[in-house]
Order: structure tokens, then sequence, then C-alpha cells
């Protein structure tokens, strides 16, 4: 309790001394430029000034958050890969030699591009089955809520709920994991699903696509109801058929909007992590590279190259995308 | 809209009945971990949480009170009682040993190597007796097969929340997410209005940067932060892991979002309203204070929710900015290590899973609209 006061006091501390910074320091720009009752040439001149200065005052502490806690450290994750364990000594490309020849990184990059493959098509396809599903029944919105709930619940917390959905008892005794439960009513053998090499990464990109599902389904969902009219009365009155019109007319059109959640999805994809870390830790070859970064940090008191250097290539592979979404960005700047 | 189509009936009805089946998938899960939560211990253990409203199976053992306690009756030795100590149950078999306890009926005698006789009703009333007087200091065990009715309980919760440590880790996420929500809303919501309404060189670009920022792995953050806080640490001679570095730390991963949705909302006000403002007088300042922050309030609480669920469901960040002491652990931390350390123990592990999720789920329900419009304007963000 107390030490919720204390989070609340420094909270109202922390808003006050920020609102005092942008109260203060634009209270001073107007002392010192001073524009109004001036005379004109010196009023618009000290109005000219202000207009420069003030767009800084604004910025500043989000400009110095930002370069603290992003730009920085990317600059010195780059720098970080090429030292060692304490990240004094070089090594030059001593830590990417390592990381090609070593053989969990394989298997995490291996793991990463078969989630890369498989999770964010399925999240996509399902939400755009339940969007398109969904606006056509009166309780549509009951479902969605409910598809979309797991969006609100953590990595860990999904990861216990279908941890116990495999769950697994020794055959011949009673399963309390659905999932085996369900195999065993139908006559098959219980089987241990996360330790099951290769078939485990799958059991749990399912957690993944159990919560990406709803996002997909949110934005595609509005992207289906922003499809002009006119041009599905054309079709139906041409006489195309219900799949035709969904698959010629409408996804054509969300083409757009199916990027934008693909590209979403799989950024999240390169950092998935609590999920690999609650259910196997990488064990039973379901490694994947936010995890082994992880490892690394703390392995053997840390070595920070290494850790550096998994960093690097989790980043590379997001540089495409950001790349992407700034020219996207850029573009509808133009437009305005 | 397609279904206008003449061929709407059987299609209507394969449409109700493929969303059904998605919804059912999509909430079995948690509604199993729901369930579990609320069931006695000894039942999860031994039977799905789908079987929660029929009457349980399970071989349980009770030992009789010692011989002391045999009264004389009818010239036989007699222990009398009850294997359920007079709560509610149906014996359907037992047996004196291990192995066997479902040797006999409930109400059959099953006879011991001693000589004593055993019965056992269906109700739990045991009968043993003997001719001699029984010996020894402990009395018989029996085995027995019951079938127990559903029975709920909130035993689990009261547990996980004093012995597991789930009431201290609560504390500790909330005095992570409220600030870490609130500080970086104020930082944003200038630079947004910055970024959307202000004349100056390299505008442009920083709007890139930030949505160039918006991607940035987490991981590449980590390993230099951690560095970083370790050396102001040992030169200020404090820890490193603390709140107030957790809090600058989800501040700062939380701008690009913040900026970018704030200024995409800001950017869209009428300009008129801003225009007259500036033609009258008002410092940027006052329009942004007077004008631009009450007006963006749906962008503002659309980023809110989102920075809330995201710093409450964090790990990560967690775990490496604060420490993985006992009395430092989140909510998140805590059930990781439970995972680890009470895996098979399902009436645990599901009730401080539902505690975390309890309050981003009442979240999401109180507030969707906001979530979904906030996923609309921002759905660059990678999460």
């Amino acid at each position: 309790m107390q030490q919720l006061l204390f989070a609340l006091f420094t909270m109202i501390v922390g808003v006050a001394a920020c609102a005092a910074y942008f109260i203060v320091s634009n209270w001073i720009l107007d002392r010192i430029f001073p524009s109004k009752s001036r005379s004109g040439a010196v009023a618009s001149r000290n109005l000219r000034i202000t207009n420069m200065i003030r767009p800084w005052l604004f910025l500043a502490p989000a400009l110095l958050a930002l370069t603290v806690y992003l730009l920085y450290p990317v600059i010195e994750s780059a720098w970080l890969s090429f030292h060692g364990k304490d990240g004094r000594q070089f090594v030059g490309l001593g830590n990417y030699r390592w990381m090609i020849n070593d053989g969990e990184f394989r298997q995490s990059i291996l793991n990463n591009f078969l989630w890369l493959l498989i999770v964010p098509a399925a999240a996509t396809f399902f939400g755009l089955i339940v969007a398109a599903l969904t606006d056509r029944i009166w309780w549509g919105n009951i479902a969605k809520s409910l598809i979309f709930m797991p969006m609100a619940i953590s990595f860990v917390g999904a990861s216990v709920i279908w941890k116990f959905v495999y769950d697994y008892r020794a055959e011949g005794t009673e399963q309390i994991g659905i999932l085996n439960a369900i195999v065993t009513w139908f006559g098959g053998a219980p089987e241990a699903w996360i330790t099951l090499p290769f078939w485990n990464n799958i059991f749990l990109m399912v957690i993944l696509i159990w919560i990406q599902t709803g996002f997909a389904m949110v934005i595609l969902s509005a992207a289906l109801r922003g499809i002009p009219e006119e041009t599905i009365e054309a079709a139906v009155i041409d006489g195309a058929s219900g799949l035709q019109i969904f698959f010629k007319i409408m996804i054509p059109q969300i083409w757009g909007t199916i990027a934008v959640v693909w590209t979403t999805i799989t950024i999240l994809v390169l950092k998935v992590f609590d999920i690999v870390l609650a259910m196997t830790n990488g064990q039973w070859n379901t490694q994947v590279l936010a995890n082994l970064m992880f490892n690394w940090m703390f392995r053997g008191g840390g070595d920070f190259g290494r850790g550096a250097t998994i960093a690097m290539i989790i980043m590379m592979l997001v540089i495409p995308i950001m790349i992407w979404n700034i020219r996207n960005a850029a573009k509808e700047m133009e437009g305005r | 809209m397609i279904g206008s189509s003449a061929r709407r009936t059987p299609l209507t009805f394969v449409v109700h009945l493929s969303v059904l089946l998605l919804v059912v998938l999509w909430t079995l899960p948690t509604a199993g971990l729901l369930i579990s939560s609320l069931r006695d211990k000894d039942q999860i253990a031994v039977s799905g949480w789908w079987t929660a409203l029929a009457p349980s199976h399970q071989n349980a053992v009770y030992r009789a009170p010692p011989p002391d306690a045999q009264v004389e009756e009818n010239g036989r030795h007699v222990i009398r009682g009850n294997v359920f100590d007079g709560g509610n149950g149906t014996v359907s078999a037992f047996g004196p040993s291990v192995q066997t306890p479902d040797e006999f009926k409930a109400g059959e005698t099953a006879t011991l190597s001693n000589g004593v006789a055993m019965t056992v009703a269906e109700n739990g009333d045991f009968t043993i007796s003997s001719t001699e007087p029984m010996k020894g200091r402990r009395g018989e065990r029996i085995f027995y097969t019951s079938s127990v009715p559903p029975q709920f309980t909130l035993d689990n919760y009261r547990e996980v929340l004093s012995a597991q440590g789930l009431g201290r880790s609560f504390i500790n996420s909330l005095t992570v997410a409220i600030p870490s929500t609130v500080i970086p809303i104020l930082i944003a919501a200038f630079a947004a209005y910055a970024l959307a309404w202000m004349k100056f060189p390299g505008r442009a670009i920083l709007i890139a940067l930030v949505v160039g920022l918006l991607v940035v792995p987490l991981q590449m953050s980590l390993i230099p932060l951690l560095r970083l806080y370790n050396d102001i640490g040992a030169q200020f001679g404090v820890t490193p892991k603390g709140y107030v570095g957790i809090w600058l730390a989800h501040t700062g991963f939380g701008l690009p979002l913040a900026i970018y949705l704030l200024r995409n909302y800001i950017a869209g006000l009428p300009k008129e309203i801003i225009e007259s403002a500036r033609v009258d007088g008002a410092s940027d300042f006052d329009i942004f204070v007077k004008i631009v922050l009450p007006l963006s309030f749906p962008a503002l609480a659309s980023f809110a929710i989102f920075q809330f669920l995201w710093t409450w469901n964090d790990l990560l960040v967690a775990l490496v900015f604060l420490g993985s002491r006992d009395d430092q652990l989140v909510l998140t931390g805590r059930l990781v290590n439970l995972l680890g350390s009470r895996g098979g123990n399902w009436e645990i592990l599901t009730a401080s899973a539902f505690i975390t999720i309890i309050v981003p789920l009442i979240v999401f329900f109180s507030l969707q609209r906001f979530l979904v419009r906030g996923l609309l304007a921002g759905s660059v963000k990678g999460g």
C-alpha cells in the first residue's frame, strides 16, 4: 500500500514537473522576446524568433527520451556487437562468426522463419474470415468481442492457458488437458505436445495466432466496411456469386490494409519472447532469436557482445518493414 | 451485403455455424482456466474441467481410528466411522490394500487376513469388527473409490494471494503500470502538437524518425540501457533496479506510438479552429492547453489503454530493469516463476493466471470502443 502511495506521489511529481517545464519555459520565452505591446518592427522580429524556438521547447522532453531509450541504444548495440563479453575488447566480426557456427542460433533462426511464415498468415486469414462472416449476422458484435478478447491477455497468461490445454498425463489415466482428452476420446494415444520436436513449434505458434486474430479482425473489419457499396451492388447486378464478390471485388480493395496487418504481426513475431520463455524456455528445439538474446544477456554472467549481435539480427529483419512504413508515411504527408 | 441474393437461408445457416465454431474455439481455453481455478484442487488433478458439473471419481485412503476406539457389541469388537468424516460423497467400491481399492462393492463385507471384517456403506459409513479384541496402535487403512459431487471453492485464490505472493506482485504491477501510462501522455501530447501544427525546419525528418522508431525491436535497447543503468547506479551509489528506472524505460518505449497516434489525431482537427485562435493572438501554448488538449481526449484515452495493457502485460522490461527478487516480481514474472516451480499444481497456476489477466480483461471489456479506435489509428506499430 505504502508502495502504491509512493508510486502515486512520484507520478504526481513527475507530471507536475513536466507541466512546470512546459509552462515555465514558455513563460520565459515570452518574457525574453515579448511580442505583445511592442512596436511593429520589434514585435514582428520577436514573434519570428519565438516561433522558431517554441517548437523545440515542445519537443525537447520527447526528443530526449527517444534519444536515450531508442536512438542511442541502437547505435550502442551495433557498436557492442563488434566487442567481447563485457563490451570493452574489440573482436571485429568474431561474434558474427561465432553466431553462424552456433547450432542454437541456427535452430533459432530456422524457427523464427517458421514463425514468420505461419503466424502472420494464419492470424490474417482467420481475422479476415471472422471479419467477413460476423458482418452478416445479428450477434456479430458479441462474436467479435469474444474473439478480440485474447488481445488483452498477457503472453504469459496466454501461455498458462494453453499449457493447460496441452497438458499431458500418462496413457491410461484420465486426461485433464482438453487436447489430449479429445485425442483419447477418438481413440488416439495421448501425447506430450510441447516436447514433440518440430510440431511443438506449431503448438507455440497457435498461442500467438489465438492472440493476434482479434487484432487482424478489427482492422480488416473496418476496411471491409469502408468498401464502397456501389462496387458490390454492381457485381451483384452482373450476377457474381458471394465467393466471387469476396475474392474478386472485396479482397483487392483492402489489399493495402491486409499488408499493414501482415507487417504489424510480422514485427511482433520477430520479437516473440514471453511465450517461448514460459512454455519451453527454448528446450525441445523451440528456441527463437529474442529468447536466445535474453539468455545470452544473463548466461554465464552475461555476454553483452553476443546478446547485442543477436539483437542486430532481429533489427536487420525489421529494417525492410521500417523503410516501407516510412515511405508510406511520407506519401501520406504529401497528400495532406 | 452479399447475402442479399436468393440463396440466403442455407448460406446464413453455415455462416452462423462457422462463427459459432470459431467463437467456441477462441473462448474455450480461457473458460477452462476460469472454471479450473474455481474447482477443488483434488478434483482438478483427476478430472477435466469440462466435467466440473459431473461428480468426479477418485481413489482415496482413510485411516480408521486405532483399536483404542473399539467398543464391544453383541460379543464383537467394533469400530465405526465415516470415511468422508461427515462430508458428502458416494462410495462405489473399497478394498483393504492399495493394490485393490475396488475389490469389494459398497455394502459388501471384506474379511481381512487377520480375521477382521470390514464393510463400507455407500454413504461412507464403515464398520470394522472382530471376534477377538483388536490390537496395535494404528487403525486399519480403508482404500475406497468414491464419487464426489462437484465442489467449487475460492480456496485457490486465497492460497495464491497470500502464500504464493500474488498479492504483493499485484501491487508491484500497479506501481509499474500507472505512472508508466500517465507520464508519456503529457510529453507526447506536446511533441505531437508541435509536429502537427507548428512550422519549423526538420519537421518532416522528425516525423519520419518517429515512424521509424515505432518498429525498433525492444531487444536493441536492453543491453545498452542495462549498461547505462549500471553505470549510473555505480556513479551515484544507488541501485540500478528500481521503479523510476522502469517508468522512464516504459515512457521511452511508449513514446513513438504515443506521438504517432496523437499527431495523426491532432493533425486531423479542423484547421479553422486553430487558425482563428491564432488570429485572435493566442500563443501556441494557449492553443494547445485550451483547445487541442480537450479536443484530443479520445486519442489520449486510446493511447492510455494501449500503454496500460502493454505495461501491465509486459514481462521483458520488468525482468531486465526491475530484477527478479521475490518482492520485486510483477504479476507476469511471478507467473513464469510459478510455471517453473509449481508446474503440475494447476489449482495454483490457474488461479494465479486468472488474477494476472483480470485487470486487463476489465479494462478491455469496459473500454473496448477506445481500444478499437486506437488500433485503427495506429496499426503501423508492432505491438
